[in-house]
């Protein structure tokens, strides 16, 4: 082929190649008409109010994931009918998670030529109170039940050059006083009674206990994870088990949810949903048997609800805790569930 | 025209590279067109994979509602399978005419045909599968690409030319994430779409490479280019291109058919390589260094923990030394020609020593994180290509792909090694003495490595007859 000829096929290569890309973005940037248009079948979103205390009963708060005008945002549920109509708030998250009338939403923003995120703190009507730039991309949220703790866990990239590991980085605030802990690798870690020291120590998944002192999370080093306890006024974290991750503490705190990473499963789908009792140590596997990457929550003493991918990123679903019965959808097109009280 | 047209030919290149100071007034192309060719190949590809490795967190998290923990722990699985399959691809590149354009096709399009299969993959096995499978792509065609820069360049140009291939990649990896965002920015959760236009511009990648990369750079005149190269250039005196000692190769005729006769292309015939003393010599030099070369993670963890650089800005310490990588990989690809290949492979180790040293040093001045990943830029422009280079002057062509292979894959375990190690230490010591310990290392191997290097080789031995042009006017 003579090079004029080689010139010719790769121009007209090029030319059909960025028809291609040009139509697949211009396809994505007309998405957001088809998105902002609620799809039949679809649960009915409505805007309204959304409070995280008060009266009505109780209600589910989460991110709305359904197609629509609300798509993105906090919206409300009667726990009762989570299939009924559904209130959004026009608060948008990527994740969320709420108690004691005090919010904490992970944002995503768009501006300038790389994603920045930040996290939000809410009051109770869903206002902001103070935002914080965070590392990385947000992963888990959770406020202590009085709402004067919040913590989240960012992935970060960028720890090694040209490469697609990543590590995390827990961070936790005290919402009263505004002292923020930007990664709780600042904490003294204490493992098998020892001080410990490694490099590779990543934190993940905060869960609080009520006293708003002590808290559990994952810690992982050296390709092991452990449930870790933590300290917020000692600051520090014990090791207490290992093979725990993104640990969640029942409402009357004598059980542990996790997900556990169970021998035989594929390398990269390894999750089950297991519960612990505190106590005793006794693991309970539960009745759902798919692969659950997310930090359960506690709907009451006896019921989880987590999220698994879906058509529209993610579906909830519930599960007794105590490894019976079988798992039942929650709600579609959802993400971090909150259950607030009606009292 | 240039050395490379004429050797796809079959022309005798000393022959040509001889002639041609007798030509006057005619500057020649500073690379072969072949080499910048492998470049765009590279710079467009690299924009296509960090597109999507730009995003993908972003994806896994917000996309699909994923964690990408399991999958940042298959990585390290998945980098130790690149390196075996490019042991693999080096070998199949080697066995036969025109074989290293075909494997770097089957590579290169492997890694393309990925791209739009994340359209379709929604779980992490899946995604881990399809990232496996672009891993494997880009293993197959690390060596036989290699390979091929260096068969198109002239001995004397190599560093040259792997500088100019290297920046042009880089500044793809660069490039990659800002169209990546840009794409994003335009778009509403327009993952599909970074896949989309990533598989377009993989793509064009691939037709750059059939249409206008040669095919035969071997075949026939293997043997006349290999025999062409050992015989001196008359009338250019003898420049020193790296320490090729005394006894490395053999100048003469028979010894070089010998070699040739080993050279066939089979996987003991590889390994035999390192029977060979200057091939041996720089493995080992590689391998050596490689121990005390601790891994760019912790380089930025310590420079983020010694300087208390902002989270904010954490992601953007790569993209420093990555600039610094972008632009001083053709000079001192070029320098690595004038004076010894080996010699500034060393000094980019002593680059690296000099970013330990400020590492570990008291001083806090705001220009200290620009400073150390200047050097740590300057040590990856000054040994990523040159090693390249360095290597190629040993390894014959008919094994050049599997030659390379070897030199790589090597480096890259004892890497993988010391990164071990690192972090061992770092637990055991605090970071402050791992990184003492590293520096104290990576001095001795630097010592030892300059002393072996550093003895002048015997002129009349050379392997590599210097080209004219090298020679100062």
């Amino acid at each position: 082929m003579t090079t004029r000829a080689r010139v010719l096929v790769l121009a007209c290569a090029i030319a059909l190649l960025a028809a291609v890309a040009t139509a697949s973005v211009l396809h994505a940037a007309a998405r957001s008409d088809r998105k902002d248009h609620a799809q039949p079948g679809g649960p009915a979103v409505s805007a309204g109010r959304v409070a995280l205390t008060g009266s009505g009963g109780d209600r589910i708060v989460f991110r709305n994931m359904a197609w629509g005008p609300h798509r993105d945002e906090l919206s409300t549920v009667p726990a009762s009918r989570p299939g009924g109509e559904r209130t959004a708030s026009g608060v948008q998250c990527v994740r969320f998670h709420a108690a004691g009338g005090t919010g904490i939403c992970l944002q995503v923003v768009h501006s300038g030529v790389q994603d920045s995120y930040r996290a939000v703190v809410l009051d109770a009507r869903l206002h902001e109170t103070a935002r914080y730039d965070i590392p990385g991309v947000p992963s888990r949220a959770r406020v202590s039940p009085s709402g004067r703790f919040a913590t989240w866990t960012v992935f970060v990239g960028g720890d090694s050059y040209a490469n697609s590991t990543f590590s995390t980085r827990a961070a936790i605030l005290d919402t009263r006083t505004g002292r923020l802990t930007p990664s709780l690798e600042a904490f003294r870690v204490i493992k098998d009674g020892r001080d410990y020291h490694a490099v590779d120590i990543n934190f993940w998944g905060v869960t609080f206990s009520a006293d708003d002192r002590h808290f559990y999370a994952t810690m992982a080093t050296k390709g092991s994870t452990y449930l870790v306890r933590g300290d917020l006024g000692a600051r520090t974290v014990t090791t207490l088990h290992s093979n725990v991750e993104c640990p969640s503490l029942s409402p009357d705190e004598t059980r542990i949810a996790f997900k556990k990473r169970v021998m035989g499963l594929p390398a990269d789908a390894p999750w089950r949903l297991y519960v612990m009792d505190l106590r005793s140590g006794r693991e309970t596997a539960l009745a759902e048997t798919r692969n659950v990457d997310d930090q359960a929550v506690w709907a009451d003493d006896r019921t989880l609800a987590y999220a698994l991918p879906g058509d529209f990123g993610a579906n909830l679903f519930t599960v007794p805790a105590d490894g019976t019965g079988a798992p039942r959808p929650l709600l579609t097109a959802a993400l971090s569930p909150v259950y607030l009280g009606g009292s | 025209m240039y050395v490379a047209d004429s050797r796809a030919s079959g022309a005798p290149s000393a022959g040509s590279a001889a002639r041609v100071p007798d030509r006057p007034g005619r500057r020649r192309a500073a690379v072969a067109p072949t080499v910048l060719a492998l470049g765009t190949v590279s710079l467009i590809t690299d924009v296509s994979s960090e597109m999507v490795s730009a995003i993908l967190p972003l994806y896994l998290v917000v996309g699909l509602g994923l964690s990408p923990l399991g999958f940042g722990l298959l990585d390290g699985v998945y980098n130790g399978v690149s390196a075996l399959v490019r042991l693999v691809g080096g070998h199949l590149a080697d066995r036969g005419t025109g074989r290293h354009k075909a494997v770097a096709v089957l590579g290169y399009g492997l890694s393309a045909l990925c791209k739009p299969l994340l359209l379709v993959a929604h779980t992490l096995p899946l995604i881990g599968a399809v990232l496996a499978a672009d891993r494997t792509g880009k293993g197959l065609r690390t060596a036989p690409r290699d390979a091929m820069i260096s068969l198109s360049s002239e001995p004397g140009t190599q560093g040259r030319s792997f500088g100019v291939h290297r920046a042009m990649d880089t500044a793809g990896a660069l490039l990659g994430p800002l169209t990546a965002f840009l794409v994003l920015r335009a778009t509403v959760d327009g993952y599909d779409a970074v896949f989309t236009v990533s598989f377009c511009v993989a793509m064009v990648g691939v037709l750059v490479l059939v249409l206008f990369v040669p095919g035969k750079l071997t075949g026939p005149s293997a043997g006349t280019v290999d025999g062409v190269r050992t015989a001196p250039a008359e009338g250019s005196p003898p420049v020193r291109l790296d320490g090729s000692g005394p006894g490395s190769g053999s100048g003469s005729g028979s010894g070089r058919k010998g070699t040739a006769e080993a050279a066939r292309p089979t996987f003991r015939a590889a390994l035999a390589l390192l029977r060979r003393r200057d091939i041996r010599r720089i493995a080992v030099c590689a391998l050596l260094l490689g121990l005390a070369t601790v891994s760019d993670s912790f380089i930025y963890l310590l420079l983020q923990r010694r300087l208390g650089v902002p989270d904010r800005w954490f992601a953007l310490l790569p993209l420093g030394t990555a600039a610094a990588f972008l632009l001083l990989a053709v000079p001192l690809g070029r320098l690595a020609d004038r004076i010894g290949r080996s010699r500034v492979f060393l000094a980019g180790h002593g680059a690296l020593l000099c970013a330990y040293g400020l590492l570990l040093s008291d001083w806090h001045g705001a220009v200290l994180p620009y400073a150390v990943l200047l050097l740590h830029g300057t040590f990856y422009a000054a040994t990523d290509g040159v090693l390249m280079a360095a290597a190629s002057e040993s390894v014959p062509v008919a094994l050049r792909s599997s030659g390379l292979a070897l030199v790589q894959t090597g480096q890259a375990f004892a890497r993988f090694v010391c990164s071990l190690a690192f972090g061992a230490a770092w637990t055991a010591w605090g970071d402050r003495t791992a990184l003492g310990a590293a520096t104290v290392l990576l001095a001795c191997c630097v010592l030892a490595v300059g002393r072996t290097l550093g003895r002048p080789p015997a002129a009349s031995t050379r392997l590599d007859a210097p080209t004219s042009e090298e020679t100062p006017a």
